[in-house]
């Protein structure tokens, strides 16, 4: 398997306190990669620096062996670096119609055509309802965002960063504050992923980490603690130690 | 489901969220019967287009992509001057001046635009106000061109395509404004509703979300406020070629200041928010200045004090109920 | 030139002592109020009418305008602004911009539309020379009251128990009231504060900057730039705003009078330009 997305001593300071400190990382083709960490290890900081949304202090971001360090979010969003969001980033005011023809339409490259109209974008419309039937948004593709139950807001979150096409998905935290009976729904969605999307999982959450991470970043204090596969990672006594240990009686 | 069938879906949705409402074609039709109707009154009816043409130069950028402005007078002034001195030196041509107008305002709104999307809104208020401030100054200072405070004198406009000519009742004026108030709002209701008009809803929702969508979001607000700019820019041009006449007062705070009003009268974010306000406003400025013309502006101050405290809620209630008496269309489109 | 260099500062010192209870208002419940020179305003007219029309000294006056603002300001606070605060700036902005064209027209309706003139007592009129440098006597009288406004305000501000619950509730509204700070009632206060000192401003600025009923709009854009420019969460940043201003504004109109207030203006653009945060704000991570 080769590397999608791999960052090189990638470093982030404010001020004086290190967020992110010397982060060499690569996530694999097709991978199922968590990053887990507790609260303040830099996990959102670190996908901040992938996506875009913060500029490192020093240190190398690069997609497919390109060098990305450099490029805006959109430009990332282009080539194929996706995310959602803990906090559901939604556009409350749109359907879920609206909000994946709006992603599609960007993803097409029609955002400046100013006298198109929707309805009459075969490829965009397929597309569309290519995203809604497979996240299962038919039946209420209609309804403003706003209204609709939290399951199914967090469901349009992975349906909208999935309308980009990415060939890398970050998943910050996808089953936050889900209620257990949308629950099952959510994680089949994230299970239906298709494998040749690459997945990295940012999780607090022990279960759905063991049942769908393939390998385990560990952060603390902005630092790679240790990387492997879930079993190993979970006998690790400084793991343990440094976040299972805290994890537990949270 | 199968594909197609859900595509088939997909597309009608999208369609219907485009169609005409009954209501539009009502309002429209009573926009064009206005000049049979008022014969006597064209002079405020053309005043009322082209206010309702500014105002919804305003909703494109408040309504559609959440920008807020304090100066939006400065592209109106822009237009206004640009069109009056084309006209004193140039070319007498009103399609000319109008699209000389609008040119130099998008130009302008380009150029302001970077001062404009960066920060919070209360930045932004005091940045549009500045600039709006600066150009009164600047308009003020060079009065060698455009007259100072006397404003700009001696425009003379030729017949409209050589043949309609402005006469003192105002008819051609009214007709020539109308026109072009519905031309440019067929234009705006076709981008509103392409994929750069949803681009810059989901802007207006969520900043967030649109440029993890690979919208450039920047790059979108600078086109909406250049173009925002070209409509009130059009809006000056007007108001500078059927009153033949230029003065300072189209820079002023209060322009800007009423506009806000026309708007919140009218609602943003629908396109007919700043039509049905200016309307009002125009309706409202009439009947009271017929028993107190002194103290207009008390009066503005009480209705923005009493529309934020809650009026808005019963007047948008109202016209929503009003839209809510004509019978839904059939599948035809 | 020093002279116009010391006008300045007194010009300064007034904007300062009439634009610092915005800044406090506007860091403390985020709330934007244009209608901040409406009060400036009211002290002023108080003054005018106490000197002019029962014969008042004016030095008397001068607590007068402040009490009377702040009375208004409580007042106000608490009948108008606070259902504003939860609305958006838009909404505050346009409400408050409602507020001054009815205190405008208002004021116009009820005393008039002209210039106010006020006798000021005889040791406070002339000048006198230091160094070559004149020096008015009101001018120095402004800049010694409002030089100790400014003093004991920023103790106040960084010693007292009232400013750090203050600063507290500057910084975090929502984790000052879990700690217990009563915002509201602090607000009230401040707000009341802030409007006197406005009005205590407006009735030392007659002298200065002139008073008729347009003065909530010829100022408002000062107001704005002093706090835009000045950051709200210190007492110095504003205080610095308000001399650089102050400053420029008097040797603009002395030196380049005919670029009138473009000076000023194109200063604030491109001082928010650079700093957005304003120029003396604090770097917030």
């Amino acid at each position: 398997m080769s590397a999608v997305l791999q960052t090189f001593n990638l470093v982030k300071t404010f001020g004086g306190i290190t967020a992110t400190d010397d982060v060499t990382f690569s996530l694999e083709k097709g991978a199922r990669h968590a990053l887990i960490g507790p609260n303040g290890a830099g996990k959102t900081t670190f996908v901040n620096l992938l996506t875009g949304v913060l500029r490192p202090t020093s240190g190398r971001v690069s997609l497919v062996g390109q060098d990305i360090t450099g490029l805006s979010r959109e430009a990332r969003v282009k080539r194929g670096v996706a995310r959602t969001f803990q906090i559901n980033q939604l556009f409350r005011t749109m359907t879920p119609l609206e909000m994946i023809s709006l992603v599609t339409a960007e993803r097409l490259g029609r955002g400046m055509r100013l006298f198109q109209r929707l309805d009459a974008d075969g490829e965009a419309i397929a597309e569309t309802a290519d995203i809604l039937a497979r996240f299962k948004l038919e039946d209420i593709m209609d309804q403003r965002i706003a209204t609709l139950p939290y399951g199914k807001q967090r469901q349009i979150e992975i349906a909208a960063a999935f309308a980009a096409r990415p060939s890398v998905l970050l998943l910050d935290e996808p089953a936050a504050g889900v209620p257990e009976a949308e629950r099952r729904e959510l994680l089949e969605t994230v299970a239906a992923l298709p494998d040749d999307v690459s997945v990295l999982l940012i999780e607090h959450d022990m279960d759905i980490i063991f049942r769908f991470a393939t390998r385990i970043t560990v952060l603390v204090n902005g630092r790679v603690l240790t990387e492997g596969e879930p079993a190993v990672v979970a006998r690790d006594a400084a793991v343990k130690q440094a976040y299972l240990g805290e994890a537990a009686h949270v | 489901m199968s594909g197609t069938v859900l595509e088939q879906h997909v597309r009608q949705s999208l369609r219907r969220a485009r169609r005409w409402h009954p209501a539009e074609l009502a309002f429209w039709l009573l926009a064009a019967a206005s000049f049979a109707l008022f014969p006597t009154r064209f002079l405020i009816l053309n005043e009322i287009a082209i206010l309702a043409l500014f105002a919804l130069s305003l909703d494109l950028i408040l309504g559609y992509a959440g920008i807020v402005s304090l100066g939006h007078a400065a592209f109106l002034g822009m237009g206004a001057y640009s069109a009056g001195l084309l006209a004193k030196y140039v070319t007498a041509d009103p399609l000319a001046g109008l699209a000389f107008g609008m040119a130099t305002s998008a130009l302008l709104g380009l150029l302001t635009s970077p001062l404009v999307l960066r920060g919070t809104d209360l930045t932004r208020l005091m940045i549009t106000l500045g600039v709006a401030l600066i150009l009164y100054e600047v308009a003020n200072s060079l009065a060698w061109l455009t007259g100072g405070a006397d404003g700009l004198q001696g425009i003379t406009m030729a017949p409209i395509f050589g043949t309609f000519d402005f006469d003192i009742f105002g008819r051609t004026a009214y007709l020539y404004s109308l026109l072009v108030l519905f031309i440019l709002f067929l234009i705006a209701r076709r981008i509103v509703n392409s994929p750069f008009g949803l681009s810059l809803r989901g802007i207006r929702d969520n900043q967030l979300r649109a440029a993890a969508s690979g919208v450039p979001v920047p790059w979108r607000l600078a086109a909406i406020y250049a173009l925002s700019a070209a409509y009130a820019g059009a809006a000056g041009a007007l108001l500078a070629q059927t009153t033949q006449f230029v003065s300072l007062d189209v820079f002023d705070f209060h322009r800007s200041a009423d506009l806000m009003l026309v708007l919140i009268i009218g609602g943003a974010g629908y396109l007919y928010g700043g039509l049905i306000g200016a309307i009002a406003f125009k309706f409202l400025q009439d009947a009271i200045a017929t028993f107190t013309p002194q103290y207009w502006m008390f009066w503005i101050g009480l209705f923005l004090v009493l529309f934020v405290l809650g009026g808005r809620e019963l007047i948008h209630g109202a016209i929503k109920a009003l839209v809510a008496r004509f019978p839904e269309r059939g599948a035809s489109s | 030139m020093l002279t116009i260099l010391f006008d300045g500062i007194a010009y300064g010192m007034v904007l300062f002592v009439l634009a610092c209870g915005l800044s406090v208002t506007m860091g403390l419940m985020n709330f934007v109020n244009l209608a901040h020179g409406a009060f400036a305003m009211l002290g002023g007219y108080v003054t005018v009418l106490l000197m002019q029309r029962l014969g008042l000294p004016f030095l008397a006056s001068l607590p007068a305008a402040f009490l009377a603002a702040a009375l208004a300001g409580i007042v106000l606070e608490r009948l108008v602004y606070r259902p504003m605060y939860a609305k958006s700036h838009l909404d505050q902005v346009m409400f408050s911009i409602g507020l001054v064209f009815m205190a405008v027209a208002g004021t116009d309706w009820l005393l008039g539309s002209s210039q106010q003139i006020i006798q000021l007592p005889r040791w406070l009129q002339g000048r006198f020379y230091v160094l070559g440098v004149g020096i008015g006597y009101y001018r120095l009288f402004v800049i010694g009251i409002c030089g100790l406004l400014a003093v004991a305000l920023q103790w106040g501000f960084a010693k007292t128990r009232f400013g750090s619950r203050l600063r507290a509730a500057v910084d975090d509204a929502r984790v000052a009231r879990g700690l217990g700070i009563p915002v509201n009632r602090l607000f009230a206060l401040t707000f009341a504060l802030g409007s006197g000192l406005a009005g205590l401003g407006g009735a030392l600025g007659i002298e200065l900057m002139g008073l008729d009923p347009t003065f909530p709009l010829k100022f408002m854009i000062y107001f704005l730039i002093v706090v835009t420019v000045g950051g709200t969460s210190t007492i110095t940043g504003p205080f610095l705003a308000a001399m650089l201003l102050g400053v420029a504004d008097v040797m603009g109109k002395y030196l380049v009078p005919q670029a009138g207030a473009f000076i000023i203006y194109a200063l604030m653009v491109i001082l928010l330009l650079l700093r957005p945060e304003g120029l003396f704000a604090r770097a917030r991570t």
